[in-house]
């Protein structure tokens, strides 16, 4: 799309123009209403996000009868506490322990869980993690200042299909007899990533 | 297809560039009307989410690398808009459309909610045995199809681990070419490091792919 610098320039950056433009084709054709449009943004904004994870890890933490459910049937667990829908149809939980260290990605695309995890940050889609996160998530992990325990292992999940997983973090130490909102606070988005751990409460 | 979307174990994209956590979802405003649009359109039926994802893989590689993730998203959207006959060449070239009435299926607000936490689960039956069971060693096939695939380049012709059954799932190569869903039994495969990498696999590494059956022979 051109970019006319003339006095009436409005600077709109061309993919801004681009998609406003789009923006207002669609709905002039009655194929797309802007109300449902502001509807999904609100709710990828402020209603679902990392939050939401972060109380699936802290049950689990918690409650060992909870933490068995995850690992056997994901997708009930998660959406016995509201967790469901779009982009998290199908769950697994990957649980960290001392012997392996999970990370998830997706090479092909950006699959991420979205009803756990809210919209995949801008790192997570990019082509230097999505070509890394196999080949050295090592060297991946150094640059998000994760360093793994000697001899832990190094499992990768690449999201090839709709399978869509969350990483259940090690429990930090100095965390007993925290609240399951208390812990939930240690949970971080990057750790149910894999690209981070949890939280040491201060 | 080996399109520019299939990066895994390509090299030269540099460092990760971590955001922190309170980093906004969207970056500008109109990353978010770019995701909202996708979705809404998704919403009328006219193709599928694999159709979406090969509209996205079949831009130029130089388009591609050149494009932010929500650009990506949008220049997908308007092939698929052209490509099903919901917007003309001429109207998105111009701009210029006739006021139409709401389209039978267009998604309303009120929608949004319950489509959302409907979602599209992918899981279907299957009449057929497993022709893999978890231990089973097999060899991702050497493939390069022309039309969408979900096997990634960096796994075909290495030998790994069934280590799960899924159970029936809509298959993609299939599906995103208006061929139906095609439903295929999907695999978790696990791979060492070496099998994939050879010497220089970093030490202690597994990968894993979900895979669909085809994808696989014995080994």
């Amino acid at each position: 799309m051109p970019h006319d610098h003339s006095e009436h320039d409005n600077h709109l950056d061309p993919i801004d123009a681009r998609v406003r433009a789009l923006e207002t084709i669609l709905t002039r054709k009655g194929l797309v209403d802007p109300a449902a449009m502001d509807r999904i943004i609100q709710t990828y904004s402020e209603d679902v996000g990392p939050k939401n994870g972060a109380q699936v890890v802290a049950r689990a933490w918690s409650e060992p009868g909870f933490a068995d459910w995850l690992a056997q049937d994901a997708t009930a667990a998660i959406g016995s506490m509201g967790f469901s829908g779009r982009q998290g149809e199908h769950m697994q939980a990957v649980f960290n322990t001392d012997a392996v260290h999970n990370l998830v990605v997706c090479t092909l695309c950006s699959c991420y869980p979205w009803p756990v995890l809210g919209l995949p940050p801008t790192w997570y889609k990019s082509p230097a993690y999505r070509s890394r996160a196999v080949y050295e998530p090592r060297a991946v992990l150094a640059e998000f200042g994760v360093t793994l325990r000697e001899g832990q292992n190094v499992r990768v999940w690449d999201s090839t299909a709709e399978l869509r997983y969350l990483v259940i973090p090690q429990r930090p130490a100095g965390s007993e007899g925290l609240s399951q909102a208390e812990l939930a606070g240690l949970v971080t988005r990057d750790s149910m990533i894999g690209a981070g751990l949890a939280q040491v409460p201060s | 297809m080996n399109g520019p979307h299939d990066l895994g174990g390509q090299m030269g994209f540099g460092a990760i560039n971590p955001e922190g956590e309170s980093a906004p979802v969207f970056h500008a405003g109109w990353e978010a009307r770019a995701l909202a649009l996708t979705l809404c359109v998704g919403a009328l039926g006219r193709w599928t989410l694999d159709e979406s994802r090969h509209a996205r893989e079949s831009l130029p590689p130089a388009v591609y690398y050149g494009a932010s993730y929500y650009e990506i998203w949008i220049r997908g959207l308007e092939a698929l808009l052209v490509k099903h006959g919901l917007i003309s060449a001429e109207e998105m070239a111009t701009g210029q459309v006739a006021e139409a009435a709401a389209h039978p299926r267009r998604l309303p607000a009120d929608a949004v909610a319950p489509a959302l936490a409907r979602g599209g689960p992918t899981d279907r039956p299957l009449q057929t045995a497993p022709r893999f069971q978890p231990g089973d060693k097999v060899r991702a096939k050497v493939i390069h199809k022309r039309g969408h695939t979900r096997l990634p380049r960096y796994v075909r012709g290495a030998v790994g681990m069934i280590e799960a059954d899924h159970g029936g799932h809509v298959f993609p190569d299939t599906n995103a070419h208006g061929q139906g869903e095609a439903p295929q039994r999907l695999y978790t495969v696990v791979f060492d490091g070496r099998a994939l990498w050879g010497d220089d696999a970093e030490p202690g590494l597994h990968i894993s792919v979900d895979a669909w059956e085809s994808y696989l022979e014995p080994a």
